[in-house]
């Protein structure tokens, strides 16, 4: 099977090499092939996903070439990392709390997605409540990366990121929390947007750490990130964080910059001479790169590690097993540690030291990326400190695993948008890749910069030998 | 710098005020863990934040508000609410008691 971004699929559906029925029948032999391993699809909605396949051929029939106006993500086959409510489908967190959990309405990105022709073919895998950054805290088992089977496929989306990779469908959602899209698309190769906190409605997305949860998504290419965030962005009078907004194009001959703190001790040579690779591709087209500092980024995981868990251990305060879901006992050990953790930061006498501190730290960073975006335009930067590890590796030490966010930590908690962009891989084959960190709403022109990158690099993504 | 050290009792504490049930080696596996944790996070205390506000939202909006109208058919009706739970008597969820006599 060759790799279909959304605009070839709607091309091959108007000169009818194939209907949606098809593309759902081809994604759900590869899934029913290699799923097995790779372990990244919880429930398959196989009935669903030719009910809708049918109606968009027939909304095809009846439209031509018009249906894509109305309907952007027409013959689009999406898979829902298992955080977003859909309605009459079950939806777990990846967690035994929710094994049997059907919700009674949908998040607003499920029914805009809906609304825009994608077709549902299930639901992914993730580490449970998205603690994680391997994919190996999911309460259903670990998610293999379709690269190389013993090596993780990065979380907490890691289903996202290795269905996508694998080709078990056109694209799928993600929440990135602390790198939690940007992590998996980087360790299986594919494009994942960290959109900017404000700009995609969380409603109907089981909540993680509020302040800092982004919902986005992972595709093959960044023209499909772009079309599926048109969809997705936008208020919807539901989440009180959104805002609509429109980002004016910085003038030709953008700036880059280049933080010099993301590229200190602890980067692994083959992550940043890509990047040096990639700074040239980008010079080569016109853009010019300037050294910017961020002199506070490196306390990026210590804020981290306070104020999440302290929205963890109040957001998964409401699963009680009474009025949905088992109870507490049910949850898994990362959960367990985060709720332990983020109690003690807020419990009385330790709140000042910790939660209250690492706010004002939290402000001290925004202030010094809002100073850094009035010289440039944009940001380059590694998303992990290495290619992806073994399955494993860190598995016994949470702080070593933790600190594998350190450099997606600045867009969260400043809130900006950044795109994790796949470029070539190690010698052994495992994706290597970078991120472009923007402004505040500035999502159209990272697009713009992804488009043009994978233009010259020839980067294009072609699916592993599954088989091996 | 002063060592953060969990005891016994601090992990029983947090795990009642999180009503978490843990079993013995769970929370001797937590205090080490988290001992570790805090202790790495301890570094903060060498920012200066005198006179620094906290950042609790990136957004910059305040007083949101939306229209104030039912929407009828976005709300659940009672059999919907009540359907992710078999333990339920009356249209209300039975919970466990809470005062006894």
């Amino acid at each position: 099977m060759e790799v279909l971004g959304i605009k070839q699929i709607q091309t091959g559906l108007l000169e009818k090499e194939f209907t949606c029925v098809d593309l759902v029948d081809d994604y759900l032999k590869r899934i029913k092939s290699f799923d097995s391993e790779i372990n990244s699809f919880l429930t398959l909605t196989e009935d669903t996903a030719y009910a809708k396949a049918k109606d968009d051929d027939k909304i095809l029939t009846e439209l031509g070439k018009d249906a894509f106006k109305k309907y952007p993500l027409l013959g689009s086959v999406v898979a829902y990392k298992d955080l977003f409510l859909t309605k009459g489908v079950r939806t777990t967190a990846a967690s035994k709390v929710l094994e049997d959990y059907v919700p009674e309405y949908s998040g607003t990105v499920v029914e805009r997605i809906d609304k825009a022709g994608g077709i549902m073919i299930g639901k992914l895998n993730c580490d449970a409540w998205a603690h994680g950054s391997s994919g190996e805290n999911s309460d259903f088992g670990v998610t293999k990366n379709p690269w190389n089977k013993e090596y993780v496929p990065g979380g907490s989306s890691s289903g996202s990121g290795a269905a996508v990779a694998s080709g078990f469908c056109t694209f799928a959602t993600g929440t990135d929390t602390c790198g939690s899209i940007r992590l998996p698309a980087n360790y299986c190769g594919v494009v994942g947007l960290k959109p900017t906190y404000g700009s995609v409605s969380r409603y109907g997305v089981i909540a993680m750490a509020s302040s800092l949860d982004s919902v986005g998504h992972i595709t093959v290419n960044s023209e499909d990130s772009e079309r599926v965030y048109n969809v997705t962005k936008g208020t919807d009078g539901k989440d009180a964080t959104l805002k609509d907004n429109s980002f004016e194009f910085p003038k030709e001959g953008a700036t880059i910059g280049i933080p010099k703190e993301f590229f200190v001790k602890g980067i692994d040579a083959k992550v940043g001479k890509k990047i040096d690779e990639a700074i040239k591709i980008f010079e080569s087209a016109g853009y010019k790169f300037k050294e910017v500092s961020i002199p506070h980024m490196k306390y990026g995981i210590s804020v981290y590690y306070i104020i999440q868990p302290a929205e963890v251990s109040s957001n998964l305060g409401r699963y009680d097993g009474i009025r949905y879901g088992h109870g507490r006992s049910y949850f898994g050990e990362e959960a367990k540690r985060r709720i332990m953790l983020g109690t003690y930061v807020l419990s009385a006498g330790y709140y000042d030291a910790y939660y209250l501190k690492a706010m004002k730290v939290r402000t001290v960073i925004v202030s010094e990326v809002e100073k850094v975006f009035e010289e440039v335009d944009a940001m380059i930067a590694p998303v992990a400190p290495t290619p992806p590890f073994k399955i494993g590796a860190k598995a016994d030490n949470p702080l070593e695993m933790y600190l594998t966010d350190i450099y997606a930590a600045t867009a969260n908690l400043s809130g900006i948008a950044s795109l994790a962009l796949p470029f070539g891989s190690t010698k052994t084959g495992l994706p290597l890749g970078f991120q472009l960190m923007g402004p505040r709403f500035s999502e159209p022109f990272l697009f713009h910069l992804g488009s043009k990158f994978e233009k010259i690099s020839g980067q294009t993504y072609k699916f592993p030998n599954l088989e091996k | 710098m002063l060592m953060t050290k969990l005891t016994n009792s601090d992990i029983e504490h947090n795990a009642d005020l999180a009503k978490l049930p843990l079993k013995k080696d769970e929370a001797e596996k937590y205090k080490t863990q988290l001992t570790q944790i805090l202790n790495y996070i301890e570094e903060l205390k060498q920012v200066d934040t005198e006179g620094v506000e906290p950042t609790s939202q990136t957004t910059g909006l305040t007083d949101v508000a939306r229209n104030d109208e039912v929407k009828l058919l976005e709300s659940l009706n009672e059999q919907q609410a009540l359907s992710g739970s078999d333990n339920v008597y009356n249209s209300c969820f039975i919970a466990e008691r809470l005062i006894r006599k």
